[in-house]
Order: C-alpha cells, then structure tokens, then sequence
C-alpha cells in the first residue's frame, strides 16, 4: 500500500476498506423504500421479517454495503429507519456488511446513526442549503463516526458541466478538510452521473465530464473517493436492455479506470466488457466517450438492429403457428385479442360441449397467467389485459354455451319428449305417422338395427318431432339425431334446408349425424361404427355456473363512498381466477349486501371503502354479519384501511375476517378461504390479528398527550406582517367552467397512476425499473393514448370553484371567515384540529388554524377554498368500454380521472397563488417542484392527515355553494361524486406546511362538537379514527 | 503540566492494576460502604465501589498509592461505574457528578503527591469510564430482536455528565474501557467530542475494547478490526484491549491492532482467566512471563493489569518493561 495515501475504512461487525487493491465497491440497493416496490410494501406492511430477508439476499447476493432508505410520505421515515437497523443489528449475517444511511431528512439520517455500532456511510450531505448547514451536518457525520457521499450539489443548483463538478467538489473538500477536519479518506463524492444519447446537444459531454470529473478529484483531492448510480447514464435506452447493457459496462470500465471506486450498479444489468460484440462496442463507445458528432443518432440506428431491442416495434406472429391450446396461452399472457375469436371458434369446434373451450382451452391460459401473476413474473395492468381477452372468449362462447344448456340434462327428466312446436304439433304429429308407416329403404334398414334398443341398449325413436321439425331417428338420451339424407323430412310448407335445420338443432343442444341413403344401403356396419362412437362419448348440456365457478364472491364499495378502482381490478383479478364476482358497485347499503349474500350463496363477501367513514361502515356490517349469524369470509380492501385497522376495529366484531392488501393478494386469500383448509387459515389469520391488536394495544398506550389547552398553548408561533400576509387580489368566490384539459394536463403526478396499477416506484425511475419498467413503460405508453384521445375529443370536463375569504382565527381553533374587509359580518367558520400528542422538547402541537392571523392580533389575514373535477364524462366513456367486455381500458378513464382532477388542483393552485391571491407572482416552478410541493402555501384537504374531519366539506359546499357552480355532489358520508375530484383549503402563509394531526383526546373532541354545533355522539363517529380514548 | 504524548514517545507508561480486587482486601461492611454520608439512606449500598470515594476516600488514596509504588505511571479514578444508568442500581443517580469529580480529586491528590517526590517521572490520571451495564446494540428480549432498553441519546446524556466530574476533578486523561457494544463507546466518545468543543479544550483519549470469546470479537459481534475502524473517527491516544482474557489469550487481538492502528497502543488484561471459585489466581511472576512476549514483539506502549491484578504484579510488570523501547507508531492500514 502506497504510505502517503489514506483509505476509507467502513465497518458492521467486519472491515471493509477500500483500497486501490479492492475492486469497485457495489452497494446493494434493494432496501431503499424508493429503489424496491417490494421493499416499500414490506415496510409499510410493517413486514419487518420479509424486508430483512431482502438485506440478506443482498448481503449473500455480493452487495459489500447496504443502503437503506426509508424516505417515504406513508412511512414513518425515522421510526422505520430505527427499528430496521436495530433488527439488523441483530441479524449477524446481515450486519457484518457496512450500512449506507440514505435519507433526504436530515433527522432520519441521524437517528440511524444513533443505532449502528459500526461505521456507516451518510447518504448524502451537500452545499445545497449553504456552507452553515453543511458544516454543521459533516460535523456531527464526524462526530457519529461515519463516513459521507456530498453530492456535486450547491447554492446554485446541482453541478451538470465538468466545471461546476470540480468548482463544488473542491470547495466542498476545503470545507470539510480545513474547516470541519473532516478525514479526507472518508469523503465520498457523488458527482451526478447524467443520461447520454438524449438528443440533447447539452447532454453530449454527460458521461465525459463525470469521468474526466472523477480523475480530476482522485488526482487533486487527497483520498477523496466517488461514488455514482450508474443506470441513469443509459435512461434514453430504456426498453432496450442491451443496449443498456453495453453502455454501462463501457462507462463503468472508464469511470473505474478514471477511479471511480463505489457506486450502485444492478449486477443484472451489466454486460461483461469484453463481450460486447465489437460494432456495438464502438457505437457505444462513440457515445459515452463522445467521439463523433453523430454518435447518438448512430447508435439509435444501430440498437434497432441490436436483438432485443425490435422485438418490441416489429409484429411477431410466429406463435400463429403454435398449437391451439399454445396459441390460446400466448394470447392470455400477453393480452392480445387479435386472434382470439379466430382461436375460440376453432376450439369450439374441436370440443363436445362449448363449455369445454372455457374449461380446458382457456382455463389453461389463465392457469399460466395466475402462475406468473402470483410468482410476481406478471403485473397488473398485464393482467388486467388478460382478463379482457378472456371475457371477449367467454363472450363470443356464452350463446353457444346457453343454447346447450337447453338442451335435456338428463335420461329419465321430465319432458323429454316434449320438444315440439306445439302450434303445429298436431299436424307434425300427423305427418310422422304417416312417414313412419311409409319409411323408406334405408330407414327400414336402420330401423331394424335400431329398434327395441338392439343397438349396446340405446332407445331410438323414429320420426321424432322437434320445434317444427321431424327427425328420422333420435336417441333422446344423448341428445344424438341421426338423419338420413335424400328424403322430404318436413311438411312441404315447413321446407328448409339441412343446413339450417342442423345449425338450429345444434343450438338447441343436438347432436346431428347425417348418412346419405347410398351409404345406409351399401356400408351398414360403417353407419353403426359412427352411430356407436357418437353414442358412447358424453351427452350434451351441462350447467355453466357448476363448471365455470370455483367458488361465488360478492364485492360491494361500502354506503357513502364511491370509489371503486381497486375494488373492480380485484373483481376482475379474481374473476380471472374462476371465481364468480356479484359486483353490487358502490354506495350498496349493508343490508342490500347481507341481503344479496344470502340470496345468491355467495361464499364470501369482499368490502371496499377509500375515504375513513367507509371504515365505519365496514365495522358496521361485521357486527351485523355476527348479529345475523353469517358464517361466511369476510375480506377488508380499500386505500383507509390496513392490517392493523381491521385487527383492532374489525375482528373483534366478527369471527371471519381477513384484510387484503391488494388485489395480487386477493387471489391467494379467497382461495385459503374457499379450500379445504379454510379453517386453519381463518384460526392462523385470526390468532395473528390478536397479537397485532395486543401490540397495538399496547404501544398506542404508551404514547402520552397533552390536554387541548396544553396543546393550544405550544401552538405554532408564527409572525403575521406584512412581508408574511399578502391582500388578495380577489376576493370572493370564482367558477371556473372552462378549463381546458390541455392546460392540465402537465400537472399530473404519474407516480399515484401507477400505484393504482400496483407498479410501485417514482415516475419516471419505474419506466426503467428493471423488475416492473417493461410493464410499466407500456401501461404509460396506452394511457397516453387515452389522455390524447381524452384530451383531443374533450372526453371529460374539468369544472372547478374556488373562494378567497377574509379569515381570522379566535381561540386558536376556529378560523372566522368574512364577508368583506371590514370583517363586521361572519360568513361561516372553519374549525381546525390540533396535534394533542405530546411532542420533544421545541416542536408545536399544529393545528391548521395557526397559519392564518388571530383575531385579537388585529392583522388583516386571508384564506380560501376550493373544489375541483375532472370527471364529468367519466360514466359515459366508462360504460363504452364495459360494453365492450374492456376493464383494462375502464380502470384506465378511472384512474386517468383522478389524475387529472389532482392535476386540476394543482394547476388551481398555481393560478390563485400566482393571478388570483397573487402572493407569489414571480414563481416559476418545473412540474417536478410542483409535485414536490416546492411552492408557498398549501392546499390540505378535508379527510386527509392535516384535517381528517370529512365535514369541514359541508362548509366548503356551502361557502362555495359547490353543487350548484360546479356540479360535484356530496354522498353522506361525504365522498365527492364524481369520484375524481378534490376539494381543500389554501393557506398562503410562508411556514403553512402539511402535517400529520394524530390522535386527539376528549377534552378536544368535546370542544370540537361544541364549536361545529354537532352532538358529541356524531362528532365522535366522524372522528373516531382519530381518537385516542 | 507533563506531557503524555512526550512520555510516550519515549518509553512504555505502566497502568495500574485491578481496583475491585483491592477493595475486596479491606473487607468493607455494609456500614463503611455507607459511611458518614449515606448512614440513613433507604437502600442497601454495600458492593458499591465507586461510592466509596466519598465514603472511605483514605481506602481509595492507599490503593492509588500502592499502585504508584508498585511502579504505576499511570493510576485510574475509581469511576468504572459512574454512569447514572449504572447508579440506578443504588438508586444513587444523584450522586453520579459528585462520586466522578471526588475520585478525580483523590487520584489527582495522590498523583501530584507522587510528582514532587519524584519530579522527573511524570504521574498521570486516567478517569475510568466503563460501559454501564446496559447494551445499545442488543436486544435484552429474546423475543423482540428490534428492542433495546438504553439509547444513544441516554448513554450521551449520562457519559456527559460523568465526564463533566472528571474533568472538573483533574484527570489527564479519559479511558473510555471495558467496550463490549462499540456503540456504547461511541456514544461515550460523542460526548466527549461535545465537551471538548464547548470547553475549547483538547484531552487525549485511551480506548480500550473487550474481546469476550475466543473467535475474537465484543459481545455486540465487531472483529477486532471492525471495532477498531469504528471508533478511530476520533483522534485518540490509544487503542487496545482489557479484561475478559489474560495476557496469553489476549496476545493475538493486540498483535492485530498493533500491526494496523496509526495510535498508541494499550493492554490490560485480566490475571489469567478466573479458576472454579470465579478468583483470578494467575502469579505476577506468570504474568511478567507472558507480557515478555508482548515487549519481545514491540506490540504495546501502555500496559497494565485488569481484573485480579495487584501492585505486585504490576511491579512485576514495570521491572520488565524497564528493559524495553517502546512501539513504534505505524501508518495504520
């Protein structure tokens, strides 16, 4: 080792030190809340267990670090972080590695430190926030004992040129050197390593700059190390993974050899150097090296010829030539319905009984999809599509299906013989006996082997009447009708064509042989031969719904709310499954649900709710289902509720429940609760639910609370002048009737999108997340084909309302709002809710009403209010496609709804903060800032954590006089109809923030009833979720 | 003020040796553990070495004296458990800034006594900081690995406020020792860092790990090296190991951090390991044999005694050591 240099030394219950002898070190990043859907649900799941095991397939799968990041708006970020290192700490097998606390927030990043006895990297300081920040941070980064990545990040802006790289990386070493005595060995840089091959002439130097960057700081910053995530190099590559592939080993192999020396890199996702064929090299090359000045569109041309990357544009129809049950299975898994009528029908003609298509030839298909689905190889919106193929399949089978079931079931059944037309019975009746005395020599030939059951015992009758015609010959107990050609079968008036008399007797259920005199005459015994074999294999008919169903599902959304996304994808992911779904849609009172249960035998019944009165309704009908006696499952699914709500509020009501997270879990629960071992699996889930509850129980005891007037006390002190309140521009209240979907549209946050398809990740990280990015990237592609459609046709309407009050607050828990200026005459109020738990020395109990002035302060303060959506037109376009057997495309409007009307919002808010209000005129923000929330001011919305109290949106109904400006409706549990829509507050203060409010205690309550003029007993209902007593 | 660093460079200082074991010779009664101070005080005190410095401070001096004779440059306060979340146990958590602020003043008494007698062998104060009796890395329940029932926030509070007393009392040194959990050290060190900047002032710091098994790692799993890189975030005086093993056994961690620190380097082992009666029995003159081999290797510049260690052996020890140059600072790996 060379004796003047230094090296980074990390620990967990090993060294791991990184000297020019070690290879690049790789960090392991599966168990980073944004990096790994999985991981994220584990957590929030409080799946503790299963998350380790993804740090210990980490550690055994080489990763010589882990990073953990815990930085999610649903997770308790410092707690999460806490208890997953401290568990592995316990996990000696995992915590022999180094650990890489990776937060945002500095406050995470410092409680893990406080938790490893090893020395860990911090993921990541910089000089975004400015020098005082920086050196505070690194000197407690020091004092923990760990190791820092600093980000080529500063007052500016995040460095993107070789020369920014350097002027921060310098500087910050200075810093940390000189001024922090920061040891150099354990400075880390990440000097943003940026896509290459966008287009952009700007991006060109991308990859160039951060290697030349990273050998100017290993030639000129002592010891000083760098780090990376290295797939954002190839992001304008993403589909085509070997591309991709290449251009990560080529920029790793120049960025070590320039001495990078730690980074995250997918193992899976990186192709050996040597082995990438020498033409693709070189294209490469040209383009991370930046050595041609057509180098980009060079490789685009050339990556369509790479293998992999055609397979997506060009249509591959070699599966045509696949077997029928092949061809079938491949158009179930991949969702094409191109085909598959063609397909169907040919099976329909290959089987006996229709029915068997769905049962062999296609259950067999969605066998295959349930495999992969449920061995986490295929994603929702996959499945999704698969669902659509196959009700086009059951749909084009169902009247063939049903003309079977006409037919007789069964030998000895009641009216056999009662198969004809009874309008002109009577003459047929005549007319058979006329033929049957007069048959010709064929059929007196046959007749003679037939009769009196000589042939293996079967009963024949001849000249049988059926509707309006009369058969030559039936074996009414299998439904056979054998008929002689070359004969006048019918009445002259009734004449028609075999054909058509074969297709209608086929519909009916028949079964129709046909031998021509000649071959009766000549070929007797070959006549038998055919007659026997169609006799010996299984009659026609059979009961659809005892062959299709493995068991009956009822799902309803709960009274009062209206969303009903995931409950349908759970409708069609089960039904996908063989199960048969009664969807009763939403807003289905709880009697109607016991009612229809009951009814139709359903063996279990699925409840959906997404706003929190729902998960009153739900503890409802559990006590009703014990009071009425069901015995049948119960499963819980819907955005409010969780494992831990149903332990605690729902199990204890009813023997027989069972929480749902999604709808990939929905099938594996139904099937536990239908099986055989249902019993063991409600007694596993109940006693599970127990403990869950106990814990709860019991740490929720523990948490200790102020009395409201405490709480009003340790309010959040916040100055009101004239630097922090601005006067309106407006004010009053303002419709907006005629938005254009067009200006919205950019607003959105795709990231919720996918969430309803159960891709979990950022957007547009999970467009090129190597587990979900294809499904991903493809599910975005088709609903930017729905948005145009949407948009270009003006598919939906966006309608929006919104008012700006004069507003003060009076005891620190109503907010007054005025008529005017001169504050004389009281509009309404809004009354705000408080945190009353008790908080570490220094931090507030909020409540919303501190970010508005106080009445006896006499400042002149202001406030508003809004509601918004975009889903008129919803139902309409939605129903095209229900007709249409297309859930995949339903669930698409749905979802894509919602987004706008969030997008709605936003772009709602910009306007009244930059025209309207006008308190930020001068902002400029990127959508990016906008979904980050970046701007001044918020918009918290009634139901949601800063105000769970639903019926603050009565207020706003009334203030704004919603239904009558805009259209949106309120149920009674005051979900907002249409479904996509959103309604809030706007608080325009410079420290307003967004906040969680917790639990509150009676004395709170109480004080709340009063102030809303509402019986305790209801205030206590609207709040129950939030009670602490 | 004699310098440390400057003894250092040029010869081996000698620690003392046990303080328990010393104690144990005066056969203390549960009414001199009490003494004067704690006469009525409701809860059984006896076993309470530390408190003994308020209670029996001329007991303390003779031992500190005993270990200077002996040969000692070096004497510890009777500190190891000055913690509050160790006085819990007495319930004397009151008492926890006065207990370390009196031992320093005893030892540094004793010291200075020392240093006039003999003004050109610099005597030294080392406050002893132990690592309480509670871990911050494992969980004391079986059955919820997640928990713990100390943080770092308490031990930071409490390793504060004892080395508040020390300093105030005059040691020269702080000996952050006995580390089973590193992150109980680290907290201890965090606090140290923190007085160190609001008094502006710098002293050096002795860090001292245990290995408790014979794969040689803490009780909280750390190798020795993985230990080692854990707590040299710090400029320390020393790093080394002490009790659990006796020299012998002790002989190849301290080779290890030996051959990779770029500190000082320190040993105190045990006097042997303890026989059937839970006694260390092992006889200066063994002892003297097997720290030889440390000299012989060059592998220390601190030595000394912990459990079942007496100013004999230490005496033992310091005859040895006479003979010897001490080790050479190294790189470091």
């Amino acid at each position: 080792m060379n004796k003047n240099k230094k090296y980074l030394k990390l620990s967990g219950l090993e060294p791991l030190i990184l000297s020019e002898n070690s290879n690049f070190i790789n960090v392991g990043e599966r168990t980073n809340v944004a990096g790994s859907r999985k991981f994220l649900r584990l957590i929030k799941e409080e799946r503790f267990d299963e998350a380790l095991a993804i740090a210990r397939h980490q550690v055994d799968g080489g990763a010589q670090i882990i990073d953990i990041n815990m930085d999610d708006g649903l997770i308790d970020g410092k707690e999460a972080m806490v208890r997953f290192m401290n568990l592995i700490a316990s996990e000696p097998d995992i915590s022999r590695v180094p650990i890489m606390i990776d937060s945002s927030k500095w406050e995470i990043i410092e409680a893990g430190l406080q938790v490893a006895q090893g020395k860990c990297v911090v993921n990541s300081i910089s000089l975004k926030e400015g020098e005082e920040n920086f050196i505070r941070q690194a000197t407690l980064v020091k004092r923990y004992g760990a190791a820092v990545i600093v980000m080529a990040f500063d007052e500016v802006g995040q460095a993107d040129s070789y020369d920014r790289r350097i002027e921060i990386a310098q500087r910050s070493y200075d810093i940390l050197v000189n001024k922090v005595k920061f040891p150099s060995e354990d400075i880390i840089f990440d000097l943003n390593i940026f896509p290459v091959a966008t287009g952009m002439e700007e991006h060109r130097k991308n990859a160039t700059d951060f290697i030349e960057a990273t050998r100017w700081v290993r030639q000129n910053l002592p010891n000083a190390n760098v780090s990376g995530g290295v797939s954002n190099v190839s992001f304008s590559f993403r589909g085509n993974d070997t591309v991709r592939e290449a251009m990560h080993s080529v920029f790793l192999y120049h960025a070590i050899k320039s001495g990078m020396n730690m980074g995250i890199v997918n193992p899976t996702m990186l192709e050996v150097y040597d082995e990438i064929p020498k033409d693709l090299l070189e294209h490469v090359e040209d383009v991370i090296l930046d050595r041609r000045a057509d180098a980009t569109e060079r490789l685009l041309t050339f990556s369509e010829t790479v293998i992999g990357s055609t397979k997506e544009h060009k249509v591959d129809l070699s599966w045509r030539e696949n077997t029928l049950q092949e061809r079938l299975t491949h158009a179930l898994v991949k969702g094409l319905d191109a085909f598959v009528i063609e397909d169907v029908e040919e099976a329909r003609l290959s089987v006996e009984k229709p029915i068997e298509v769905i049962e062999i030839y296609l259950m067999n298909g969605m066998n295959v999809v349930g495999d992969l689905f449920g061995s986490g190889k295929m994603f929702l919106p996959q499945v999704v599509k698969s669902a659509r193929v196959m009700k086009k399949a059951v749909a084009y089978l169902l009247p063939y299906i049903e003309a079977a079931k006409k037919a007789p079931k069964s030998p000895k059944g009641t009216y056999h013989w009662e198969t004809a037309n009874p309008v002109i019975y009577n003459l047929l009746k005549d007319f058979a006996k006329q033929m049957r005395n007069k048959p010709t020599e064929a059929e007196a030939l046959l007749w003679n082997v037939l009769s009196g059951k000589k042939l293996d015992g079967f009963k024949f009758r001849r000249q049988h009447i059926i509707g309006d015609f009369i058969v030559d010959f039936i074996c009414l107990k299998t439904n056979l009708i054998i008929e002689i050609d070359g004969l006048i079968h019918q009445l002259p008036e009734n004449k028609t064509s075999d054909k058509e008399r074969t297709k209608w007797l086929e519909e009916e259920g028949y079964r129709v042989i046909r031998f021509s005199n000649k071959e009766v005459l000549s070929n007797l015994d070959l006549v038998l031969k055919g007659i026997e074999e169609s006799l010996k294999v299984s009659p026609f008919g059979g009961d659809l719904e005892g062959a299709r169903s493995a068991g009956k599902v009822l799902l309803a959304t709960v009274k009062g709310d209206v969303h009903d996304i995931g409950k349908n994808i759970v409708g069609v992911v089960l039904g996908c499954n063989n199960y048969e779904i009664i969807d009763l849609g939403v807003m289905v009172p709880s009697q109607k649900i016991l009612e229809t249960a009951i009814k139709e035998k359903v063996d279990i019944i699925g409840l959906s709710g997404l706003i929190t009165p729902s998960l009153g309704e739900m503890e409802f009908l559990a006590k009703e289902m014990a009071r009425q006696n069901f015995d049948i499952p119960l499963i819980i699914g819907g955005a409010t509720t969780s494992r831990v709500h149903t332990a605690v509020k729902i199990d204890p009501n009813y023997d027989k429940v069972v929480y749902v997270l999604d709808a990939s879990r929905a099938v594996n629960t139904v099937s536990n609760l239908i099986g055989k071992n249902k019993e063991s699996f409600i007694s596993e889930t109940k006693q599970s639910y127990k403990a869950l509850r106990e814990g709860y129980l019991s740490r929720s005891k523990t948490k200790k609370y102020l009395s409201f007037n405490q709480a009003k006390t340790n309010k959040l002190q916040l100055e009101f002048n004239d630097t922090t309140i601005k006067k309106p521009q407006f004010l009053g209240v303002k419709v907006l009737n005629d938005i254009s979907l067009n200006d919205i549209v950019p607003f959105i946050d795709w990231t919720p999108f996918f969430q309803a398809w159960e891709l979990h990740g950022r957007f547009p990280k999970l467009l090129t997340d190597k587990v979900v990015g294809e499904t991903a990237t493809k599910l975005y592609e088709e609903a930017q084909e729905i948005l145009t459609y949407i948009v270009k046709n003006k598919k939906l309407k966006a309608k929006a309302v919104f008012g700006i009050f004069p507003a003060n607050t009076v005891d620190d828990s109503v907010i007054e709002l005025y008529k005017d200026d001169t504050r004389k005459t009281t509009l309404d109020q809004f009354v705000s809710l408080r945190q009353q738990s008790e908080k570490a020395a220094g931090k507030p109990n909020i409540g919303l009403s501190d970010f508005v002035a106080p009445k006896e302060s006499g400042v002149k303060d202001y406030m508003g209010c809004f509601a918004v959506s975009a889903g008129f037109g919803t139902d309409a376009l939605v129903k095209i496609y229900e007709d249409n057997q297309d859930d995949y495309n339903s669930i698409m409007v749905k979802s894509l709804a919602d987004r706008l009307a969030e997008a709605l919002a936003e772009y709602l808010h910009a306007k009244v903060r930059k025209e309207y209000w006008g308190y930020a005129s001068d902002e400029n923000l990127a959508n990016t800032d906008l979904i980050k929330e970046n701007y001044q001011g918020i918009r918290p919305a009634p139901g949601y954590p800063a105000c769970p109290d639903h019926t603050e949106k009565q207020t706003i109904w009334k203030l704004l006089d919603v239904e009558n400006n805009c259209g949106i409706k309120l149920t009674e549990s005051l979900a907002m109809f249409p479904t996509a829509a959103v309604s809030g507050y706007y608080f325009a203060h410079p420290q307003a923030k967004y906040f969680g409010l917790g639990k509150i205690k009676e004395d709170q309550l109480k004080a709340f009833a009063a102030s809303k003029n509402m019986p305790l007993e209801a205030a206590e209902k609207w709040l129950n979720p939030n009670l602490a007593f | 003020m004699p310098n440390i660093y400057k003894e250092l460079e040029k010869r081996i200082l000698i620690l003392d040796g046990a303080m328990g074991t010393m104690i144990q010779r005066f056969n203390f009664t549960e009414a001199d553990f009490r003494g004067a101070q704690f006469k009525d005080f409701k809860h059984p005190l006896q076993g309470n070495n530390d408190l003994l410095s308020l209670t029996q401070p001329e007991a303390i001096k003779s031992i500190h004296r005993a270990y200077f004779e002996a040969g000692a440059d070096i004497v510890e306060t009777n500190t190891f458990s000055g913690t509050t979340i160790a006085m819990a146990d007495y319930y004397l958590e009151d008492y926890v800034y006065e207990l370390n602020f009196e031992s320093a003043k005893l030892a540094r008494e004793v010291a200075d006594e020392y240093l006039l007698k003999t003004p050109n062998k610099p005597r030294f104060v080392a406050g002893s900081i132990g690592p309480t009796n509670r871990t911050a890395s494992l969980s004391p329940k079986v059955e919820d690995p997640a928990f713990r029932n100390v943080t770092f926030d308490d031990l930071h509070k409490a390793y504060k406020q004892q080395v508040e007393g020390l300093l105030d009392g005059g040691v020269d040194v702080l000996l952050v020792e006995t580390i089973f959990d590193t992150l109980n050290a680290k907290a201890a060190l965090f606090a140290i860092e923190e007085i160190k900047e609001a008094r502006k002032i710098d002293i050096p710091i002795m860090v001292s790990g245990t290995i408790t098994d014979a794969s040689g790692r803490t009780l909280s799993g750390q190798t020795v090296e993985a230990f080692l890189i854990s707590v040299s975030h710090i400029p320390l005086l020393s790093v080394g190991f002490n009790c659990a093993l006796g020299a012998k056994q002790l002989l190849p961690h301290i080779e290890s951090v030996a051959s990779k620190t770029a500190f000082y380097t320190s040993a105190h082992p045990n006097a042997g390991l303890p026989n059937a009666f839970g006694e260390y029995d092992e006889s200066p003159e063994d002892m003297q044999a097997q720290i030889k081999e440390y000299l012989d290797k060059s592998l220390v510049n601190i030595i000394g005694g912990c459990c079942g260690t007496t100013p004999e052996h230490i005496k033992a020890i310091a005859d040895l050591v006479k003979d010897y140059k001490p080790r050479a600072l190294v790189v470091g790996f």
